[in-house]
């Protein structure tokens, strides 16, 4: 064990710890900031010269990378020079957690501004949100043709997804949590397994089943299906999580009342669950919305319009892009790009919404319940005959304070 | 819910003789548990009849085959020359360069978000990699394809010209060739760390997180550094969920599909050279066959994708039970 090491800790016998201001023990001083970005002006120096004078290859990446390493070398040089090895440890471990972190924003942030960038070209054009593919050509210039009928596509594909997976994975959410038996371990267990499901078996079990096997065509509907697939385990992780967190005693007051299971989870339970149950399945549907790989096995790529999701091949999104990205003309891969932006939106909007919803915990009620839940208190105390249990503390903390 | 003291049989009065409740449910109570409980059983059945109807329709290719389908290195199923012994290892050669590249950033990402960030930037950081667990693959796959592989093949030639000692980064193509690089495993592989990130990301911070407030003070009081503290506290408590997520994430990078169909060029080598242009997948290549293949090569196709299920379904098997093993389920109690 490092921490009890006496050899580590000289410095506490010599230098009394001073009393001025206030003292943060996690807090950076002045001299690590120095060291800090010394040793990055150090390693980026050497690296500067290393990659003009001596090196042969040069590229943006590669310099950082040699950059980066020459700093982790240097800053944990300066620091064990000054505090010894367990303090250099302990920074060099500190500055590859930030930048782990930094690298993680970095990337998402790349992806998201990536988009944005290639896609704007298609985007200032209006006839992108208006029209079909059906009458351009891949040499038509931006000015004519769109990406209409994948957005309505989407949606249906979408909308026939969630109508299957929402209930199918809340019902088993709620068999995990409400109802329980020997069939909860291996449930779970196939939900688990479930929710890493390649998608692209997703699609290859459709087209092996709906298509191969009972003769359907390739249609919207089969790509619902294999969204679907896609999105059930997800709803169900979610769901399960938030039923987890409603209040055993809350369930328990409804039981000793007398209500019977049904009630117990219609009434009780899914009111209380309601704002994460939301997050779910809004989470899910910016999943099903992404999928790629079962759509290209099921749904058929057209040109046009099909909003009849039981016949006909139906393009979406990702399809869109996937399927105009790889032509070789620039104007068809601006589309695909435009298209990108759209799908990024749409998934921006639905995280969006359910970061709103998902922001209270089951029970804790919004601000705008409490407001109304106030006002009924505030009509209650002003009736000519005041209800005797009005003021008791018990009835609205009850459901706050779970 | 306690239990009442034991009493040894007959020895207590009549009056507190336990009472036998029998909980009787009434129908429509019966109606719902029925039904909640069919809907369990429906995700069963789904998840057999997908192996099943694989299995069913690849059932012909597999016969023709024979063992040689593990042991032939192309795709031709006209011909009955198909295999996937260039795909497989393919497969597994994109995951696991996914995994050297995205576990450790991953589990050093969860380490800044559950002990080092402030609690704003926690939040933030929670619901920015929730947002990338969210990002379609195919925007994954555009943007490395279009952004990160010309940028990356810098590092490919200084891999396979330095480092080649290591048979992973040799290559025999022509080295000054910068196409020779293209499309490679390796950027493939990176391009799906990018995606296995978050996944491994979200699961190793709830770990983290749940590692006891009380021993981590004590580490402190004992004089340990943050790092010390880390390494005695945190990473023992989370070390299962944190093997759990990297099977999962192996999983998922295993099957991911568009992101690597749009960067690999598809060819039949079984190579281990990671950074030699060219490579497949078996998700890639039925992504990229099933349109051309007659009845036949679907069954061979669905042959592939068998191989895939199963392997996919042992890995996450493995690790759901790591991972529940070192989650505590219990219903909180208000």
């Amino acid at each position: 064990m490092t921490i009890a090491d006496q050899r580590t800790d000289p410095s506490a016998a010599e230098a009394p710890p001073t009393t001025r201001g206030r003292f943060r023990p996690g807090g950076a001083v002045r001299e690590d900031r120095y060291a800090l970005v010394g040793a990055a002006a150090a390693s980026l120096a050497l690296v500067w010269i290393l990659f003009t004078r001596l090196l042969p290859f040069t590229g943006a990446l590669g310099f950082a990378v040699c950059w980066y390493g020459a700093f982790l070398v240097l800053y944990t040089l300066v620091v064990t020079h000054e505090h010894g090895r367990l303090a250099a440890l302990d920074r060099l471990v500190s500055v590859l957690v930030h930048s782990a972190g930094v690298l993680t924003v970095t990337v998402i942030a790349a992806i998201l501004g990536f988009t944005v960038l290639r896609g704007a070209q298609a985007f200032a054009h209006s006839n992108f949100f208006t029209q079909t593919m059906s009458d351009t050509g891949a040499l038509d210039p931006l000015t004519s043709g769109g990406v209409l009928h994948a957005v309505v596509g989407s949606l249906i594909q979408l909308g026939i997804g969630v109508a299957i997976a929402v209930p199918l994975g809340i019902a088993t959410a709620l068999f995990l949590v409400e109802v329980g038996g020997r069939l909860t371990r291996p449930v779970r267990l196939i939900v688990d397994t479930m929710s890493a499901l390649p998608s692209v078996l997703a699609g290859l079990f459709v087209l092996a089943a709906f298509i191969l096997t009972f003769g359907f065509q390739k249609s919207g509907l089969a790509a619902a299906l294999a969204i679907a697939i896609m999105m059930v385990p997800i709803v169900t992780r979610a769901s399960e999580v938030v039923l987890r967190l409603v209040p055993g005693g809350l369930r328990e007051a409804a039981y000793a009342l007398g209500a019977g299971q049904w009630q117990v989870v219609w009434r009780v339970v899914l009111p209380t669950a309601r704002s994460g149950l939301a997050t779910g399945v809004v989470l899910a549907m910016a999943r099903g919305v992404g999928e790629t790989a079962p759509v290209l096995l099921t749904a058929g790529f057209a040109r046009g319009m099909n909003a009849d999701p039981f016949s006909g091949n139906m393009t979406n999104l990702p399809l869109y892009i996937y399927t105009y990205v790889k032509f070789p003309q620039p104007d068809m891969v601006s589309r695909a790009f435009g298209a990108a932006l759209v799908l990024a939106l749409v998934v921006l909007v639905l995280f969006t919404v359910a970061r709103l919803l998902g922001g209270a915990a089951p029970g804790q009620m919004t601000r705008r319940a409490r407001r109304r839940l106030a006002k009924a208190d505030r009509a209650a105390a002003q009736a000519p005959v005041p209800a005797p249990s009005g003021d008791l503390p018990l009835a609205p903390d009850k459901e706050t304070s779970a | 819910m306690s239990m009442a003291p034991p009493v040894a049989p007959g020895t207590e009065p009549a009056a507190q003789r336990r009472r036998v409740v029998t909980a009787r449910f009434a129908p429509v109570d019966v109606a719902f548990r029925t039904a909640v409980r069919g809907s369990g059983v429906t995700l069963l059945v789904i998840l057999g009849f997908i192996g099943l109807f694989l299995a069913l329709r690849g059932f012909s290719a597999l016969n023709t085959a024979g063992y040689h389908f593990f042991g032939t290195e192309s795709w031709d199923p006209e011909q009955h020359d198909f295999g996937i012994a260039a795909v497989l290892p393919g497969t597994i050669a994109i995951a696991l360069t996914a995994l050297a590249v995205g576990v450790p950033v991953a589990v050093l990402a969860a380490l800044y978000i559950s002990e080092y960030a402030a609690p704003g930037m926690r939040r933030a950081l929670i619901s920015l990699v929730d947002l990338m667990a969210a990002i379609p693959s195919i925007l994954y796959g555009l943007w490395g394809v279009t952004f990160l592989q010309p940028r990356l093949i810098g590092v490919s030639r200084w891999l396979s010209d330095h480092a080649s000692f290591i048979p992973f980064f040799r290559v025999d193509t022509d080295h000054a060739d910068p196409g020779s690089y293209t499309s490679s495993h390796f950027i493939a592989g990176i391009v799906v760390a990018m995606m296995v990130i978050p996944i491994c990301c979200s699961l190793s911070r709830e770990v983290f997180s749940q590692a006891p407030q009380a021993e981590r003070e004590a580490a402190y009081a004992l004089g340990s550094t943050r790092w010390g503290m880390i390494r005695t506290v945190v990473l023992p408590f989370g070390r299962g969920g944190v093997i759990g997520a990297a099977m999962l994430s192996l999983g998922r990078a295993l099957g991911e599909t568009i992101a690597v169909v749009l960067i690999i060029s598809p060819d039949f080598r079984a190579t281990l050279h990671i950074l030699e242009g060219g490579g497949n997948s078996i998700s890639a290549l039925i992504a990229l066959r099933y349109a051309d293949s007659s009845d036949f090569g679907l069954s061979a196709l669905m042959a592939a994708g068998l191989v895939l299920f199963a392997l996919t379904l042992v890995i996450n098997f493995f690790a759901a039970m790591i991972i529940n093993r070192s989650r505590s389920g219990a219903s909180t109690e208000a």
